[in-house]
C-alpha cells in the first residue's frame, strides 16, 4: 500500500489517511460577497502539479499539510500546519 | 445482404469501408471547434452537422477518439435517478440510445438487461421505494422487488442472510441497458465525418487567445486556428481547459476504476449495483465480468491503476458473487472522473460569451452521451439553452442552487 509519513504518527498506510481539499484561505464570511463566498466553498484550483493540501490522520484525529504531485501521486513533504501559520504570521498575514 | 456476403465470401478482396478519414491539415479557421474527441464532443458534432446543418466543425483530440473515458467506462445505460430534472434527462438518452445503431448504421452492441439496485439496510429500501415513484411518476419503469423476486431475476446472486451486508430488496428499472462504449464513440464519429466534421486526432488544445470575453483563436500543438464557438467536452481535463479560457470550474479530478475477468460463460443477465457494497458489476457480450467500485479516495491527474482499489471492490464482490473467487481477472484501468459537488454535470453558458462548457462528468456521464450531444449541438446552433439543461447551469453554484443528484452517488452509474 501507498504509504503517508503523517507528522505525528510517522509513515502509515494511505488508507489510515481522509483528504481534506487544497490549502486555501477562508474569505471573511461576514464581510465577503456571496459570490465570492460561493467560490471558497465550491470553485476548486483542481491543479495538474505540486499542491499544497489538507490531510487527517483519522485514528488520532490529527490535520496537517501535505505537498503532493497531483499528476505522479509523489508526496513531496508533510508538516504541520503550525509551520504554515507561524510563516503567516512572519510575513503578517 | 445475404448474397452480397456470398458474393464477397467469393471474391478476392473484401470492399474496405473506412470510416473514419485519414488525418489531413488543420484549416486556418472553423465555425465551431470542439475540444475533446470522446463521446460527448463526438456527438455533439454529429448533431451540430446531422440535425442543425453546421458543418464546418473541427474536433480537436490529444489522443485517440473515445481514448478517455468514453473507452474507459463499464458502460451502463439507465435513467432511475431521484431527481425530476435527473430523470427527464436521462430518460430522453435511453430513448435515444435505444434507436442509436439504427441513426448512426452502426452496431453499438446495446443490450437492455435490467438493472438491480441492492438495498442491504431498511434506509436504503426507504430511499428505492421513493426512487421508485418519482420513476414511475415520470413514465420511467421502475419497481421496488424483495428477494424472492431478485432470485428469479439474478439467480447466481447471493441471497444468503449469512452475510456482512443481507439483501432485503432492490429498485429493478428493467430498461436499465449496457452497450460497446467504443463503438458509441466510433459511430458518432463516423456519422460526424460523413456529415462534413473534420475529426483531429493528436491535436492538443494548449492555449486560447481572448479578447472581450471571447475566445478568438486556440492554439494547439500542430498551429494556431481560430473559430467562431467553442465547446469544451474533456472530462478529467476540464479544468485545465476552463483555466485556459479564464474561468474556474468547481471540479475535482479523481480517478475512478474499474476491471475485467476471464470470460465465462453466460451467467448474470441483469447489471447488479449496490450502492453500500460500493459495486457494480455486469457480464459483456464476450462473457467477461465487467466490474467497478468507488472512485478513489483523493484526486489525481493520472490513469494508475491499484492494488489497494482491487482487493477492497473484490472483497465485496465475492460477498455478492461468491462462485467468482476461483476467477481470474483479465484487466484493470482507470480513467479520470470530473466531479462536482452535487453529483450532477455542468452543461451550457460559461463566463466566456462564445464558450460552451460540457463537464462535471464525473462517474455517471456515458449514459447521457447522445442527449448531451444533441442538446449541446442544439445550444450552439441555436444560442438558447435548451429546457433540459437549464437545472444544469455553472450559475447554480454561486447561487446556492444544487442539483441535488442523491440517485446518483459515486458509484452504479
Ligand atoms: C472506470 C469508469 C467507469 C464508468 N462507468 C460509467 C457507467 O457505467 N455509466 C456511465 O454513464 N458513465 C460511466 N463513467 C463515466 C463516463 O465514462 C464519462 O462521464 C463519459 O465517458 C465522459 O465522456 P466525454 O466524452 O465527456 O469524456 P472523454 O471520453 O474522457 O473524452 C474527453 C477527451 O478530451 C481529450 N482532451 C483532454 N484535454 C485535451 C486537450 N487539451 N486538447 C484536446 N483534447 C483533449 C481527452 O484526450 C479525451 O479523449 C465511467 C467512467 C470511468 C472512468
Amino acid at each position: 500500500m501507498k504509504i503517508m509519513n503523517c507528522p505525528l504518527n510517522g509513515p502509515r498506510n494511505i488508507s489510515e489517511f481522509i483528504f481534506g481539499g487544497e490549502v486555501i484561505n477562508e474569505p471573511d464570511p461576514t464581510a465577503c460577497s456571496d459570490e465570492d463566498w460561493a467560490n471558497y466553498v465550491f470553485i476548486e484550483n483542481n491543479t495538474a502539479g505540486v499542491v499544497q493540501e489538507w490531510w487527517f490522520h483519522v485514528a488520532t484525529a490529527f490535520w496537517f499539510i501535505a505537498e503532493r504531485d497531483t499528476r505522479t501521486d509523489e508526496i513531496i513533504c508533510t508538516y504541520s500546519p503550525k509551520r504554515v501559520h507561524d510563516k503567516q504570521e512572519e510575513r503578517g498575514v | 445482404m445475404p448474397f452480397g456476403l456470398i458474393k464477397h465470401g467469393l471474391a478476392k478482396t473484401y470492399p474496405f469501408r473506412r470510416d473514419i478519414p485519414a488525418p489531413h491539415e488543420l484549416k486556418d479557421s472553423y465555425d465551431v471547434v470542439i475540444i475533446g474527441g470522446g463521446g460527448h464532443g463526438l456527438a455533439t458534432a454529429y448533431y451540430l452537422a446531422q440535425k442543425f446543418g453546421i458543418d464546418n466543425v473541427a474536433v480537436l483530440e490529444k489522443g485517440y477518439l473515445g481514448g478517455g473515458n468514453t473507452g474507459r467506462n463499464t458502460a451502463i445505460i439507465r435513467s432511475n435517478y431521484l431527481t425530476t430534472e435527473g430523470v427527464r434527462f436521462y430518460d430522453e438518452s435511453v430513448r435515444l440510445y435505444r434507436e442509436l445503431s439504427n441513426e448512426l448504421d452502426f452496431n453499438i452492441l446495446y443490450s437492455e438487461r435490467g438493472h438491480l439496485t441492492l438495498a442491504h439496510t431498511d434506509s436504503a429500501l426507504r430511499s428505492m421505494r421513493w426512487r421508485a415513484e418519482v420513476n414511475k411518476h415520470l413514465g420511467v419503469e421502475s419497481e421496488l422487488v424483495f428477494p424472492d423476486d431478485i432470485a428469479k431475476l439474478c439467480s447466481c446472486l447471493n441471497l444468503s442472510d449469512d452475510v456482512r451486508y443481507p439483501i432485503l430488496g432492490a429498485l429493478y428499472h428493467a430498461p436499465g441497458a449496457i452497450a460497446r462504449h467504443d463503438a458509441v464513440a466510433w459511430g458518432y464519429a463516423a456519422g460526424a465525418s460523413r456529415h462534413g466534421v473534420e475529426l483531429h486526432q493528436e491535436t492538443e488544445v494548449l492555449s486560447m487567445d481572448i479578447s472581450d470575453n471571447a475566445v478568438t483563436g486556440i492554439v494547439t500543438n500542430r498551429g494556431r486556428i481560430k473559430c467562431g464557438y467553442i465547446v469544451q467536452a474533456v472530462a478529467g481535463f476540464s479544468s485545465l481547459l476552463s483555466k485556459m479560457a479564464g474561468f474556474q470550474l468547481p471540479i475535482r479530478t479523481i480517478p475512478l476504476q474499474a476491471c475485467v475477468s476471464q470470460p465465462l460463460k453466460p451467467i448474470l443477465d441483469p447489471i447488479v449495483v449496490s450502492g453500500s457494497l460500493h459495486v457494480y458489476v455486469s457480464q459483456s457480450d464476450r462473457g467477461e465480468f465487467v466490474m467497478g467500485g468507488s472512485t478513489d479516495p483523493y484526486p489525481l491527474y493520472s490513469t494508475r491503476s491499484s492494488l489497494e482499489f482491487m482487493e477492497g471492490l473484490m472483497a465485496h464482490i465475492l460477498e455478492l458473487f461468491p462462485f467468482l473467487s476461483e476467477t481470474k481477472v483479465l484487466r484493470q484501468w482507470a480513467g479520470m472522473a470530473d466531479m462536482t459537488p452535487d453529483f450532477a454535470p455542468i452543461m451550457g453558458l460559461s463566463p466566456v460569451s462564445n464558450y460552451y462548457i460540457d463537464a462535471g462528468w464525473g462517474t455517471w456521464g456515458f449514459k447521457a452521451t447522445p442527449v448531451c450531444g444533441l442538446r449541446m449541438a442544439e445550444l450552439v446552433a441555436t444560442g438558447i439553452v435548451p429546457d433540459v439543461l437549464r437545472p444544469f447551469a455553472l450559475g447554480r453554484f454561486s447561487a446556492f442552487d444544487l442539483v441535488g443528484e442523491k440517485g446518483a452517488a459515486s458509484v452504479g452509474h
